[in-house]
């Protein structure tokens, strides 16, 4: 990792290199092959080309970010130079509290390929550093021993929600064998390279490529499998995504239209064999013709299922098979699945209709006036609607790899690595797993965006429609397949609604079908998770045999009959859903033990951080036992209730405010006010509270929410600290963190979720220069942050008060107040905590909450005297268990408890030698006609009144004594005692007090 | 036999004097808190709810000095401890705001006694900041059911509001309103208006318990309590010096001079710590050859009680600062408390010599500046002005820290004071 340049602090050059090629007419953007790097004033040059893992300029030069090099392009002017990138994480960029999910120590060259959504993967060409190696891990063998220092390992990928074990078809092609694939877009399949004028660069680029059948499989009507494991990795991936969910959807739907056609366990199995000894290398043209020779029914079936499934498939099966089709779809068939690409590609570029299930085949016609008009990928298919469906096909692989570009990190990637999960220990071969891939789309239909991607698929519908009446011409052959689309359409959407109903035939399905396996795949992945762990090796090595056992031996049953049933019930898309849904479960499974069982084990293996708790209890703590006690356990501020009556309002006003920042990517800031106990952290954590719910559903970007609270600090610089802390993980000084922060916030990153940061508690961090605040509201307003930040403080006028005008300024105009609850709300407050604990009579809380919010609308107040009153209730009764409701007397001594001044009583309660003192004090003060008099003076007084009152005078130690103990009180301000007899005496009470006090004393 | 006898009756008046002084020097806590059931019952019932149900809380315990704070708490904690649930359950931490300064120092005080710092193992405890995050997070990791309720008791409360921000007060006040570990707040704190320093986010974190320690003891009731803390108790070894004891005290609190006493300290201040201070004296001076405390003790240890503490130090005075003294009365009689330097007093002092003394000589200068400084060495007089270095010493302002009783008080009892300088001190304006 030392061959970046990124130290030399030198200015690095970029150059295009190779022909730039039209890939979008409408954003006159040009595709280029190679970019050439060097550093100024140096010779070498570095060349990056797509298909080579890169490293990307990021916050820490220590670790850049790391990715795969997909594709570049740049506008016009050639100034904007871009590229496509498919990320990995380091471990240090998971989210400190997702860590634990790994189960192991990272290896230090580990990283990890990223599934999620939340990261642009398009990038500034300029920002790349170098090159770098990386290399894939089967995960159940150890990482290499650290030779090189510049080769990063691949194990497990992230999808923002666990790790899991990586689809080694994702990573199967070395650097070398792939960089032609992003070139292959515009590569004229048969033709010489001046054939298509549209594609004339990227020509010369496929040509290097090592695999000869890409070439060949141009007419072969055989060749599909062949193509798909020359561009397997690219293939694979660009089936990501929607494709697994939407394309679930098509395949039903192709599995319908073939619906007589029989399974095909047989032909994958032979393929396996066939295939097996290569697993690099790819089949024969040859090999498949004999098996589709031999089983042609079954073959076509698959490759029908697996077109179906992934755009860029069917696109090229749908070509390639149509001399056995030709019965029903012959030309229009043949045509559709160019426009299906189209279409797909399109809707891809609204993210809203990403993982859509059924925009499939009856969007796709309809869908080429808008390909044409509006997006993006328009520049080769003018040339196609009209040409034959060789060069479409060939086109179907450029439109696949770019495909993937742009959508490869959507979240049922996951799934797809789920099922991959599986692989390792099966010991699958490449080919196998380009067989299985196609399934796993289908059965793991994400439940991400769901009712969004319905919404936009609604709309697009409509608008099809309307379109479908111009294209008749096209659309004719094809309306059989619309119409289980939209049946499909349907149960998809059903699908949510009847989701228990399905759930639960689905877990019968499990539990008949796929128990055996389940089993020994999730053992599996103990075993894998293990390592560090001190299990012993052998017991390990029978797991991993188990499981891959059982896996052959289960998994291959398990799959004939759910596909059986496909077959069986092809018209009953209910009953399809509910196959999907169990296979959809099966990768499930799999994927969800990955994040449980490490989380269980991993605590004490990390001492570096390890934060000691306080020891647990022998005796587990008590559970109240009558309804008084049930009571106070419900008005305990700390009792987290179920809902936060009384500020819908303000919650829905932040709520939404977080929530548009989230979803826009942008950020701001906002200032809350409200004296205490009014229920401003508790609102905020609510809104965060279900903000994370919507980003668990998918229903919003994933964002981090960190916390800050000024009084939790020592000094406002920690601040830095903290923040840092949290993101990262990172323990660094105050200033080294500030410009850690500076930077990760004003870089480009593309890599980034959204960070809500609250800040409580804001007014402690006020320093003279005010640059922490400044940093604050700063970050947020700077382009590349996607930073909010939520600020809470007491005072409304905070930042006229403290804040200088630039800080205030940036702060800007969006603040909120609280209100001090009224004693409605105090009072609702109460009866939704206690939740039909009947434990108070009505006018008791009535008193309560209009006492407190007459006084301070303090709900924390309010709270505390309910419980003290229960308190008071139950000790008032002999018997606890006999204590009834709480009465108003109960309240009302609570009230006196905790309101009433003491000063009184205590004035009552003082010697007569204090007393007499105050009066003295009172004396000397009307002598005076001031509020301030000398001990001196005082005790003169005293003296005179303890003759009236015919006691012995005291000595002056002694008044001095009495003094200081009326001082200690503060009944009385005394000046430092070391002044003696001259130290000034004031009252802390008011004078009537102390009369009236002592006059009640002597009557 | 009758040495055997002796002997043991010095060993039981060193016994008694063993049992009572652990009773006056509060090195055993009594069997139960006189005065403050109530308080008592609150206290325990608060701790108990938080040892055994995990309920977070927090109370402060209010009252004037030597009124039974600690000793109820303490009473409280030993009564918790027994119980047997508890016993192993809580974790009581110790802070006083004179011991804890600041909260670096709280801190590092809070996570010996959580004995969290084997955790760490080695590592070294770092600055403020982590050693703040460190216990936050050990607290917020906690849960109400499942960790040890730990009781923080602060002594001296208001001193900890002093601290900057109020850091510590404000996060574990915080801790006991929400839902992490079981904490109790215990302070304990003399000031009656502790509330109001206490910043107002802090305060609203605090559940606003207090119990407040406000004895409302009668004189009658004071005696019964000095009675029984000078009974011996019922296992006393030798039960015929057990009653002889008891019955000598008893007659004791009866004697008419006694009651006066106890009368005249009732009169000053209700608290058991000076009662206890008296009662120790009392009781030093009994022995094998007086085996009962006599009237006569306690009036003598009411007088050393009593004493101002001045008087002492005006009766070692040479004759010379005691004229000055006087001369420094007259000035303050003259100009009414307005401060004086030392050449109006060497002018007044020479006033006296010229026109009134006969016994009295004539002192040069240096020695009465000598005198005069001595005086302010003993904080008989006060410096008035801050910055001394310019002021020659002569025009220094200077105040008299002596009230005309003390002063008259002091010259009737000098050994051998001229009756012209008595008659001086007596006379209206010199």
């Amino acid at each position: 990792m030392v061959r970046y340049f990124t130290r030399l602090r030198m200015r690095r050059i970029y150059k295009w290199g190779g022909r730039p090629y039209i890939f979008d007419r409408k954003l006159k953007s040009y595709g280029f092959e190679y970019l050439n790097m060097s550093v100024e004033g140096q010779e070498a040059v570095t060349t990056v080309t797509p298909g080579q893992y890169i490293l990307i300029e990021g916050n820490d030069d220590e670790y850049p970010f790391v990715a795969k090099l997909l594709k570049f392009f740049g506008d016009e002017s050639h100034k904007q130079k871009k590229a496509l990138v498919q990320w990995f994480l380091r471990l240090s960029e998971v989210p400190q509290n997702k860590k634990l999910l790994l189960g192991r120590s990272p290896h230090p060259q580990e990283i990890f390929y990223y599934l999620g959504r939340a990261c642009d993967n398009e990038i500034n060409a300029e920002s790349i550093l170098g090159t770098v190696d990386v290399q894939h891990v089967p995960e159940d063998t150890p990482f290499p021993e650290p030779g090189t220092k510049d080769t990063l390992y691949v194990k497990l990928s992230w999808d923002t929600k666990a790790f899991n074990v990586l689809d080694p078809v994702l990573m199967q092609d070395t650097p070398a064998s792939t960089p032609p694939k992003p070139a292959l877009p515009l590569f004229p399949p048969c033709a010489s390279p001046t054939a298509t004028p549209v594609s004339r660069g990227p020509v010369r680029r496929a040509l290097p490529t090592p695999d000869p059948t890409v070439m060949r499989r141009a007419g072969s009507v055989s060749d599909t499998r062949a193509t798909m494991s020359a561009g397997k990795r690219s293939t694979l991936e660009a089936e990501s995504i929607h494709s697994a969910s939407k394309l679930s959807a098509s395949k039903i739907l192709s599995a319908k239209r073939r619906g007589s056609a029989a399974d095909t366990p047989g032909v994958r199995k032979k393929l396996q064999l066939s295939i097996g000894a290569s697993p690099g290398k790819k089949m024969t043209r040859a090999d498949v013709l004999c098996e589709l020779l031999d089983e042609e029914m079954e073959s076509e079936k698959v490759i029908s299922l697996k077109l179906s499934s992934s755009v860029s498939h069917s696109l090229q099966h749908g070509c390639s098979l149509s001399p056995m089709r030709s019965g029903c779809k012959t030309p229009n068939g043949q045509r559709r699945f160019p426009w299906k690409l189209s279409s797909i590609s399109l809707d891809r570029l609204s993210p809203t209709a990403l993982g859509e299930q059924d925009l499939s085949s009856d969007l796709l016609l309809a869908v080429i006036p808008l390909a044409l008009e509006d997006e993006v990928f328009e520049a080769g298919l003018p040339t196609d609607a009209g040409s034959a469906n060789t060069p479409k096909k060939r086109q179907a692989t450029p439109r696949r790899n770019y495909v993937r570009e742009q959508k490869a990190t959507t979240p049922s990637r996951r799934k797809e690595s789920a099922m991959a999960i599986r692989k390792p220990a099966l010991g699958v071969l490449a080919e196998e797993d380009s067989e299985d891939s196609p399934m796993q789309p289908i059965a793991l239909t994400p439940r991400s965006k769901r009712k969004s991607a319905q919404l936009v698929s609604l709309r697009i519908r409509k608008q099809l429609n309307l379109l479908d009446n111009t294209q008749e011409l096209i659309s004719d052959g094809d309306d059989d397949c619309f119409v289980p689309s939209k049946k499909d359409l349907q149960s998809s959407s059903d699908e949510e609604k009847t989701d228990s109903e399905e759930e639960t035939r689905g877990r019968n399905c499990k539990t008949s079908v796929r128990t055996p396996c389940k089993t020994p795949s999730k053992k599996d992945l103990q075993s894998s998770t293990d390592e560090g762990k001190t299990e012993s090796e052998e017991e390990t090595v029978v797991r991993k045999t188990r499981g891959r056992n059982c896996k052959t031996s289960v998994r291959t049953p398990h799959k004939k009959p759910s596909k059986k049933k496909d077959l069986q019930s092809s018209s009953d898309s209910e009953e399809e859903t509910m196959v999907r849904k169990t296979r959809g479960r099966n990768g499930k499974a799999s994927a969800r033990t990955p994040c449980k069982t490490p989380s269980k084990k991993v605590t004490p293996s990390t001492p570096r951080h390890a934060t000691p708790s306080i020891p647990s209890r022998t005796v587990p703590a008590r559970q109240p036992g009558n309804i008084l006690e049930e009571a106070r356990a419900r008005l305990h501020v700390s009792s987290v209730p179920e809902s936060l009556p009384c500020r819908e309002q303000e919650f829905q006003d932040i709520y939404n405010f977080v929530e548009s920042k989230v979803m826009d990517g942008t950020g701001g800031c906002m200032y809350i006010s409200g004296v205490p106990g009014t229920g401003k952290t508790a609102t905020i954590h609510e809104v965060i509270r279900c903000l994370q719910h919507a980003s668990d559903m998918d229903e919003i970007p994933t964002f981090r929410f960190i916390e800050i609270n000024g009084m939790k600090m020592t000094d406002p610089h920690q601040a830095y600290v903290q923040i840092l802390q949290k993101l990262t993980d990172q323990k660094v000084t105050a200033d080294h963190a500030a410009a850690l922060l500076e930077k990760r916030f004003s870089n480009p990153a593309p890599k980034k979720e959204t960070t809500v940061l609250l800040v409580d508690e804001l007014d402690l961090l006020w320093t003279r220069k005010q640059n922490v605040m400044y940093n604050l509201f700063d970050w947020p307003t700077r382009r590349h942050a996607r930073l909010v930040v939520l600020t809470i403080a007491n005072t409304m006028d905070l930042p006229e008060r403290i804040m200088i005008n630039r800080v205030a300024s940036r702060l800007g105009l969006t603040r909120m107040s609280f209100q001090p609850y009224s004693f409605k709300q105090l009072q609702q407050i109460i009866t939704s905590r206690l939740n039909k604990v009947k434990a108070f009579e009505e006018d008791a809380l009535q008193l309560v909450s209009r006492k407190v919010a007459a006084l301070s609308g303090d709900a924390r107040r309010c709270l505390d005297i309910c419980r003290r009153a229960t308190e008071i209730c139950e000790h008032s009764t002999s018997h606890p268990s006999s204590a009834g409701l709480v009465r108003m007397n109960h309240v009302m001594e609570a009230l006196d408890e905790m309101f009433s001044s003491s000063y009184i009583t205590a004035i009552r309660c003082a010697s007569l030698q204090e007393q007499l003192f105050l009066r003295a004090v009172i004396a000397e003060f009307r002598r005076l006609g001031l509020e301030e008099a000398t001990f001196q003076q005082v005790f003169v007084q005293h003296r005179a009144l303890s003759r009236v009152e015919g006691l012995q005078p005291i000595s002056v130690s002694e008044g001095l004594a009495v003094c200081q103990r009326l001082g200690a009180c503060r009944l009385l301000l005394l000046e430092a005692s070391r002044l003696d007899m001259l130290q000034r005496v004031r009252l802390n009470v008011s004078q009537d007090d102390v009369l009236y006090a002592l006059k009640a004393v002597r009557d | 036999m009758c040495t055997l006898s002796r002997q043991r009756k010095g060993s039981i008046h060193e016994l008694v004097q063993m049992i009572l002084r652990e009773r006056f020097c509060h090195q055993r806590l009594p069997e139960k808190p006189v005065g403050m059931e109530s308080q008592h019952k609150h206290l325990l019932e608060l701790l108990r709810r938080t040892a055994v149900h995990g309920e977070s809380n927090s109370v402060l315990i209010v009252g004037p000095r030597g009124s039974g704070k600690t000793m109820l708490l303490n009473c409280v904690l030993r009564e918790l401890l027994e119980v047997k649930d508890v016993n192993k359950n809580v974790l009581p931490v110790h802070l006083n705001g004179l011991l804890q300064t600041d909260d670096r120092i709280a801190l590092k005080e809070i996570t010996r006694q959580l004995n969290l710092e084997n955790v760490v193992g080695d590592k070294v405890f770092g600055s403020f900041a982590e050693n703040l995050a460190f216990l936050l997070e050990a607290l917020k990791k906690g849960d109400r059911s499942s960790s040890r309720p730990v009781l923080f008791i602060l002594d001296e409360f208001d001193l900890f509001a002093h601290h900057k921000n109020q850091t510590l007060l404000y996060n574990l006040l915080d801790v006991s309103q929400s839902a992490q570990a079981p904490v109790a707040v215990i302070g304990l704190t003399c000031r009656l208006d502790v509330l109001e320093l206490l910043e107002k986010r802090v305060k609203s974190r605090f559940s606003h318990r207090q119990i407040h320690l406000l004895s409302s003891l009668s004189f009658i009731q004071y005696l019964d309590n000095v009675r029984s803390q000078l009974s011996l108790p019922q296992d006393f070894p030798d039960t015929n010096f057990y009653d002889e004891w008891n019955d000598g005290i008893k007659t004791l609190c009866e004697d008419q001079s006694v009651v006066d006493v106890l009368q005249r300290h009732y009169n000053s201040s209700k608290d058991f710590r000076s009662l206890h201070l008296l009662l120790m004296l009392a009781l030093s001076r009994v022995s094998a050859s007086k085996p009962a405390i006599k009237p006569t003790d306690l009036l003598e240890a009411s007088r050393v009680c009593m004493v101002d503490s001045k008087a002492n130090i005006l009766h070692g005075l040479s004759i010379l600062e005691l004229c000055l003294i006087i001369a420094m009365k007259h000035l303050n009689d003259i100009y009414e408390g307005e401060p004086f330097n030392f050449q109006m007093v060497h002018n007044e002092f020479k006033k006296f010599l010229q026109r009134k003394s006969h016994s009295i000589h004539n002192f040069d200068k240096p020695v009465v500046i000598k005198a005069f400084e001595h005086l302010q060495q003993l904080e008989l007089i006060k410096s008035m002005d801050s910055s001394t270095a310019k002021i020659q010493k002569e025009y220094q302002l200077m105040k008299l820290l002596l009230d005309h009783s003390q002063i008259m008080e002091a010259l009737q009892k000098y050994p051998q004071c001229p009756t012209d300088v008595k008659q001086w001190a007596m006379s209206a304006f010199g």
